[in-house]
């Protein structure tokens, strides 16, 4: 019996979690933060799907419905992929080691 | 691009994703992580416009899209403030939480584009997934908008609670699962909508009784529900790096939700429900107030206690992030370190608005990270330290955790600043914290209570330190 291709993502689901979740404890409580922006970040991925709406047609050339709400949605994973790396990348920036006593 | 290489290629985005998570585990690899972050996403949407039949008039509606939303991002990500990233973070998770949303709608419309089936006759697997997604999406959207208005205050932060609430919840709740159930059977709109629209009331409803201070396990809560509403639309549209990711925040936004609550001693559910903090604080307590005697000072007696000690601990709350002390405080430690006082910094696990949040504060205000500890690594190091400068924290240093049983705070881990040689505590007044219970730490006699401003106070001490 043939196997359902639903199968195989739920294990790539099932198995991630276990991945985020050793990753996850493994982060320094000190960039929890950071890890939190960076999270949102990348959860915009979703902008994938985004771009397909955009993208899909029915009739040809005319913008349908669904192209506008891909529109938008595009909009939107785009603030949070700049907002969110660039906010991380801005935070990261500040963690810096003790300086030498050299003053 | 044929189906095999684009889903390979995603898979690619998923490992540079978790490599991306995982080199937050020290601050030295984290910046290399944010690269490898930003090369993934860099790939997934190269991947995705190759693999779609691209015709011109909506390539150029997507270009200004994309531009709009990057302008916009970019400039967010560069003006806001440092204490404002809670509020920042919820903002971001309702955009993800709208974005899924959309999709889905997108993709109810026109599913031949997603390859689902055709319109109101999808795939049922596809109809169920795309239901959970959406549902989430939803429910992530408007839950994370009342949590930005609590934090930026455009909305009280007391708990809005009213009889029946958790019923309504269930009702609405169970509303949700029939309608996704309902959907396999009937792929009307009127149900779809009708799901959506449930789920947009339910994510309000479920945020608004929760009180303003537990906004760190709400915003983690959120963080992790905007992971399983994008994982939910992985599913839908059957694509690795989503499903990946999706899991990844999910996992990530649940084990913050978990640290948070274990720093407050609360289990989850009862965060949840909601309604905490709306105890008025109970007479008794008030009474001892007036009762008991307090040794207050002023900046000179602190300053003279720090700059004679051997070590100081600092211990900051969110009440310095308010009053902005954070660099005031950075400059009194320089004067300490030269007096050759030994200073470290210890970091309750909720002493910001968000994880993590006080140790961002106090690395923009140049505060080196290796200067900064957090409570379980710290703890031992109070006895034998001679003073411990407590700033805008209150409830975190309370010894009544430890003593109490019948203290609503009673088993919460705390910083024990009492067993310091001396504690000098600032504080605008004698107000108990936002448990509504009285800080046994202000009777002691080792206690030396600074009345003023968090920043002022500070200030004034730097220049008695000169």
């Amino acid at each position: 019996m043939e196997i359902d291709p639903f199968i195989f993502r739920l294990s790539i689901f099932i198995l991630s979690i276990f991945i985020g979740y050793f990753v996850v404890w493994s982060v320094t409580p000190s960039l929890h933060t950071p890890l939190m922006s960076v999270t949102n970040a990348i959860s915009s991925v979703i902008i994938v799907g985004a771009i397909i709406a955009s993208f899909s047609s029915i009739d040809g050339n005319s913008i349908s419905f669904s192209n506008i709400l891909g529109f938008i949605a595009v909009t939107l994973a785009a603030i949070n992929i700049f907002g969110g790396f660039l906010v991380t990348q801005r935070m990261l920036q500040m963690y810096k080691k003790k300086e030498k006593k050299n003053k | 691009m044929s189906a095999n290489l684009s889903s390979v290629l995603f898979l690619i985005t998923g490992i540079l994703f978790i490599l991306a998570l995982r080199g937050l585990s020290s601050p030295e690899t984290s910046r290399m992580g944010n690269f490898f972050g930003i090369t993934g996403m860099i790939l997934a949407i190269v991947i995705s416009i190759l693999s779609v039949d691209i015709f011109f008039s909506n390539l150029i509606y997507f270009i200004i899209a994309l531009s709009i939303g990057g302008i916009i991002g970019g400039i967010i990500a560069f003006k806001i403030p440092m204490t404002a990233m809670p509020q920042l973070v919820a903002g971001f998770h309702s955009l993800v939480g709208l974005a899924a949303v959309l999709v889905a709608v997108s993709a109810y419309y026109s599913p031949d584009s997603f390859g689902l089936g055709i319109f109101q006759n999808i795939k049922t697997a596809s109809i169920i997934e795309m239901g959970l997604g959406v549902s989430i999406g939803a429910i992530t959207f408007t839950g994370s908008i009342i949590a930005f208005m609590k934090l930026q205050g455009l909305m009280s932060g007391s708990p809005i609670t009213f009889p029946g609430q958790h019923y309504l919840n269930a009702v609405l709740g169970i509303l949700i699962i029939s309608l996704i159930g309902y959907l396999i059977v009937n792929q009307s709109t009127q149900v779809f909508w009708m799901l959506i629209i449930a789920s947009l009331l339910i994510g309000f409803l479920i945020i608004i009784p929760i009180g303003g201070a537990d906004m760190p396990v709400v915003i983690s809560m959120l963080n992790s529900y905007s992971g399983w509403a994008a994982a939910g639309i992985g599913f839908t549209l059957e694509n690795t790096a989503l499903i990946i990711t999706g899991a990844l925040v999910g996992s990530s936004g649940a084990i913050l939700s978990y640290i948070m609550c274990k720093g407050m001693n609360r289990s989850f559910l009862n965060v949840i429900l909601g309604g905490f903090g709306t105890d008025s604080v109970s007479s008794n307590t008030k009474e001892k107030t007036e009762q008991k005697p307090v040794k207050s000072g002023n900046a000179e007696d602190a300053a003279f206690l720090m700059k004679n000690a051997s070590s100081v601990i600092i211990v900051p709350g969110y009440g310095m992030a308010v009053a902005q002390a954070q660099h005031a405080l950075r400059e009194m430690v320089d004067k300490l370190k030269k007096n050759e006082v030994k200073v470290s910094y210890a970091i309750h696990p909720v002493a910001g608005r968000m994880p993590g949040h006080m140790n961002v504060l106090l690395a923009e205000a140049n505060v080196p990270y290796d200067e900064v500890f957090e409570l379980d690594d710290i703890n031992n190091n109070f006895a034998n330290t001679d003073v411990a400068y407590v700033i805008g924290a209150n409830d975190v240093t309370n010894p009544v955790a430890k003593t109490d049983p019948k203290s609503p705070i009673y088993g919460m881990p705390v910083l024990d600043v009492e067993k310091c040689k001396s504690v000098l505590f600032v504080k605008r007044s004698m107000s108990p914290g936002y448990a509504g219970v009285d800080n046994e730490l202000f009777y002691r006699d080792n206690t030396l209570m600074l009345f003023a401003d968090a920043k002022k106070m500070t200030e004034d001490i730097v220049k008695h330190l000169d």
